[in-house]
């Protein structure tokens, strides 16, 4: 070809949509790869280093100490409380809030109710909130001589618990809290499910004489399967990073009972600044939701089957 | 009967998910220490907007309202520029590696955030943004998630539209203008209200990045101000409900397209 | 429009006027001070007379609550963004100056008249100096002292608190065989590193040993006292309870269920606000006792210093703040204001200082203070201490075995210090070697 159609065939629109397409991307790009990526490559090189205090003041004062932070870890009580304590919120939050969830966007859903728009923006409310405000409401909410919970427990004859000064009860109200606050969205991913499912195959059901829990068992729930999957994962990865509830309402106590993987990190990196030893937490808490998450899509997809 | 029993239970949700932000609001206007009473009171006796004026004298909360509002406010309008841009581009414009790059993007949907704040922090250091708004801002300027809905959405645009108006000659940049954006409007619409609630609400980076009070946001400074206010219950209340009123109307009257995206975006899922 | 030229030439003109007249002016400062908790809140007052005294320096002072100020120091480090001078308790010195963060002051106090050594109680003075160079001006001191129910003792047979700790036990099974049944000789908040580190003083233990380079938990100046400590708990002359265990401490002074209690001096003023008046003639504070004696009753050097940092633009007018605040009669005003007690010897000549009985006590404690261990690590050692404790009175553990897994852990922590004490050890023994073969 000659220079001269070279040239003309080089800008054709082909040419000129993948060259706006690189300039359209490169904003974002730029920004994910400096601002997210890369520090997420130092963190892992900062997790072999003992870096600390020490080093911010003079870089010499930094040694490559290979997996020394992962092994301290490993060995340190505190990680594993807060191993614990994570998993526990997970564990049992993350299911507590799947099933109000799909509890609210059946009742949301259900024909025989009007006013549909008026519940799902109520539901939906305690998700918009900002959490440290409303972590403060709940504190006092749950103050056991003037908290209005232990008032109305009261009324049921159960005496007053000491909600954030009781190890025992201090991480159940923090997923209350969470419960609370996050069913709404979950709510209404459920309900675009539900409203996804075919009006035919209720119809057939009702015709083979199924009720109404027979009809939700076997027509409802498998074809909610995809967004169950979907909702279970994303609410367990958000849950395992929790972090402004024992922030603002426990400071990680009483006694740790409510120190999470992240408040622990928080703590090392940016109270202690030891960061060599909070980038190896940031890691295993990566480690921990990837490898959790895997196991979920793997027990989903068997059960799908 | 199966209907009563329906609004039974809806209506006692609703009493549930409202309460602690109706008993907020209404703590908020009792006087000094009614709500530490036992038995705790619903309503105030005698309502003062006292402590609205505290909130804003001695709490000086009107700077970080406005710091809210500015960094919410330009993250918002950035993002969506940088993010539609990238997810339309992702889904419409066809450039040699395009995606490759898209799947090692997303890829970081799984890194959580936590991973990169620390070398972040060091790196805002070594620029000088500590303590600044660009410090809070840069990091949320672009989110993958923002590029996945987009581009979700984007998808849909029929190929025959776009290439009708290249083949008129028209610049990409004209393109953009004059027909991507109008048509996804509605998804523009859904990101900027998440991302404004999400700016506005965030809490830890700015806890990080932000030492000077003067330039707390609202959730940073009230974090820091009940630690020594923890006395001052209907104080406090009064600085939630500061807090939390601007990203609930901004809700309430955006909601249907914001609701909308949400329900749409997760059933293409 | 000839009319608009010459006025906007006329503007130009008064706005060029206006920059020299400023320029002839000094150029205004401001200082940015970062000061804690009721001394953040009082300290403005004093800075306006400050700022009178000195029309071009305004100062802004930024309030901190103490629960938070650590953390916040640190991370202002590490953003550069620190303050121009800021409150530092006095613990907190070595590890800014670790990080090179604070300004030497030798050069600025040998040319002033106002902050001396001389004026300053020794034991104070000296945690502010590292490497024998002094990094810190001593604000206000604080100390431990037993603060008591005069009746109580009197009633189990005492009319003094004793000097010495056997003495001292005694009193207190005294005290206890008197009590009822929710009712303790002493309170002992088990969630503070005070207390055990104190006796551990007391008893001559360093803390810390080889130059703050190993824990000395485990030799027996310290496992003497940390067993004398922990067993006031398992005798039952202590309460188990924390800070935050206990809702009203000051109820519970006055109800008599508990009769000592060693704390610091802003809670002479708090005392006599929150007692009733029937219980004021009953208290009384005493210096501590000690192992073997007054003399061995030492307590700790605590207090708040000033510093400036070294990212400054002004040091000389931070400077001029320090003195200001150092000055007699603005120590005074700023005791009456706080009721933290000064630094400044001569202050103590005011009238309500001089002729307060409980203030008596802490000048006397203040004779003998002894510092903590003066390195970057101890606020992250002391954290371990209060865990230590914790095994040893919550969770039934052996105080030997704490005390083995308390010292392991802080080798472990002051590991990366032995490692750098090292290298400049090292560095040093080349450069005089080097100087030696010439």
């Amino acid at each position: 070809m000659s220079s001269a159609r070279a040239r003309i065939a080089a800008k054709t629109p082909e040419w000129r949509a993948g060259r706006a397409g690189w300039l359209f991307i490169a904003p974002a790009i730029t920004l994910i790869a400096v601002f997210f990526f890369l520090p997420v490559g130092a963190s892992l090189l900062l997790s072999i280093t003992d870096f600390d205090l020490y080093a911010v003041a003079n870089p010499a004062n930094v040694r490559l100490v290979g997996t020394r932070n992962y092994t301290d870890l490993l060995q340190n009580p505190t990680f594993w409380l807060a191993l614990e304590n994570t998993f526990y919120f997970a564990l049992v939050g993350g299911p507590l809030t799947v099933a109000t969830s799909l509890g609210a966007a059946l009742l949301v859903n259900a024909k025989a109710v009007r006013f549909k728009t008026f519940f799902r923006t109520v539901y939906f409310l305690p998700f918009v909130t900002t959490l440290v405000a409303v972590a403060i409401v709940w504190r006092y909410l749950y103050h056991p001589q003037y908290g209005f919970l232990n008032y109305a427990l009261g009324a049921f004859g159960i005496h007053p618990i000491d909600w954030l000064g009781d190890p025992r009860w201090a991480m159940p109200a923090i997923i209350l809290l969470a419960v609370w606050k996050n069913f709404g969205y979950n709510m209404l991913i459920f309900i675009a499910g539900l409203q996804s499912v075919p009006e035919d195959l209720y119809e057939a059901a009702a015709l083979d004489g199924a009720g109404a829990v027979r009809q939700f068992w076997h027509v409802t729930l498998p074809n909610l399967a995809p967004t169950f999957f979907f909702v279970g994962v994303v609410t367990m990865i958000g849950y395992f990073q929790l972090f402004a509830e024992p922030y603002v309402m426990t400071t990680g106590g009483p006694l740790g009972a409510t120190t999470s993987l992240v408040l622990f990190m928080y703590e090392e990196g940016f109270r202690w600044w030891r960061l060599g030893v909070a980038a190896s937490i940031a890691f295993l808490l990566f480690l921990i939701i990837l490898v959790w998450t895997a196991i979920q899509l793997r027990l989903e997809r068997r059960l799908a089957a | 009967m199966g209907t009563v029993l329906l609004y039974a239970a809806l209506i006692a949700g609703a009493l549930l998910s409202l309460f602690p932000i109706l008993w907020m609001i209404s703590a908020s206007f009792m006087p000094t220490g009614m709500a530490n009473t036992f038995p705790p009171r619903l309503l105030p006796d005698h309502p003062t907007i006292q402590h609205y004026r505290d909130v804003f004298t001695r709490l000086s909360m009107g700077r970080y309202l406005v710091n809210s509002g500015i960094i919410a406010i330009v993250v918002t309008v950035l993002s969506l520029i940088i993010n539609s841009m990238a997810g339309y581009a992702f889904a419409k414009l066809r450039f040699r590696g395009r995606d490759g790059v898209f799947r090692a993007m997303s890829a970081g949907l799984v890194i959580p955030v936590q991973v990169a704040m620390l070398p972040l922090f060091l790196l805002m250091k070594s620029l000088g943004l500590i303590n600044t708004y660009w410090g809070v801002i840069i990091p949320s300027m672009a989110s993958i998630f923002g590029i996945f809905l987009i581009r979700q959405y984007a998808i849909s645009i029929p190929d025959d539209l776009l290439d009708a108006a290249r083949i008129d000659g028209a610049s990409e940049a004209r393109i953009y203008r004059s027909i991507v954006l109008p048509t996804i409007t509605p998804i523009l619409a859904t990101l900027a209200i998440w991302t404004f609630l999400t700016t506005w609400n965030d809490f830890m980076w700015p806890l990080i990045v932000l030492s000077d009070e003067r330039r707390y946001t609202l959730p940073v400074a009230l974090a820091s101000l009940v630690g020594e206010h923890v006395q001052d219950t209907e104080l406090m209340m009064a600085g939630s409900v500061l807090t939390v009123l601007p990203v609930v109307i901004v809700f309430l009257v955006l909601q249907r397209y914001y609701i909308q995206g949400v329900m749409a975006g997760s059933v293409k899922g | 429009m000839l009319r608009g030229r010459t006025i906007r030439a006329m503007l130009v003109a008064c706005a060029l006027t206006a920059c020299n007249g400023a320029e002839a002016r000094e150029q205004r400062v401001t200082l940015r001070f970062w000061a804690m908790g009721a001394e953040g809140e009082n300290v403005q007052q004093l800075v306006r007379e400050f700022e009178r005294e000195h029309p071009n320096v305004s100062v802004r002072v930024q309030q901190i609550p103490w629960t938070a100020a650590h953390e916040k120091l640190l991370t202002a480090f590490v953003g550069n963004v620190t303050p121009d001078l800021a409150q530092l308790g006095n613990t907190w010195v070595p590890e800014l100056q670790a990080v090179d963060a604070i300004m030497p002051l030798d050069g600025y106090v040998a040319q002033s008249v106002i902050v001396k050594s001389s004026r300053v109680f020794p034991g104070i003075w000296n945690t502010n100096i590292l490497n024998d160079t002094l990094f810190a001006v001593p604000w206000y001191v604080d100390t431990r002292v037993l603060f008591y129910r005069k009746d109580i003792l009197a009633a189990a047979g005492y009319d003094s608190m004793p000097q010495s700790w056997p003495a001292w036990r005694e009193a207190m099974e005294a005290i206890k065989k008197k009590a009822g049944k929710r009712q303790w000789a002493i309170f002992l908040p088990t969630n503070e590193w005070m207390q055990p580190v104190v006796f551990g003083l007391q008893n001559g233990s360093p803390i810390l040993k080889d130059g703050g380079r190993y824990g000395a938990f485990e030799d027996p100046e310290f496992r003497g006292a940390f067993a004398f400590y922990v067993g006031l708990f398992r005798d039952g002359l202590a309460p188990i309870a924390g800070n935050n265990d206990i809702a009203n401490a000051y109820q519970e002074f006055a109800r008599g269920t508990f009769a000592m209690w060693i704390t610091g001096p802003w809670n002479i003023g708090e005392f006599e606000r929150r007692l009733p008046t029937a219980m004021q003639k009953s208290w009384a504070t005493a210096p501590l006792p000690g192992p073997s004696g007054a003399p061995s009753g030492v307590s700790n050097a605590g207090g708040s210093s000033l510093v400036i940092f070294k990212g400054t633009a002004h040091p000389k007018e931070a400077w001029e703040l320090i003195e200001f605040l150092s000055r007699s009669d603005i120590q005074r005003r700023f005791y009456h204001l706080t009721g933290d007690l000064p630094a400044q010897i001569d202050a103590w000549q005011d009238t309500s200082l001089a002729g307060n009985r409980y203030a008596a006590a802490f000048y006397t404690q203040l004779q003998r203070v002894r510092p903590t261990p003066k390195v970057p690590e101890w606020e992250f050692i002391t954290s371990k201490i209060i865990d230590a404790s914790e095994l040893s009175i919550r969770g039934g553990m052996s105080t030997d075995r704490a005390l083995a897994q308390l010292d392991a852990q802080v080798n472990r922590i002051l590991e990366k210090r032995r490692w750098i004490l090292a290298r400049v050890a090292h560095a040093q023994h080349d450069s005089t070697s080097t100087v030696r073969i010439r």
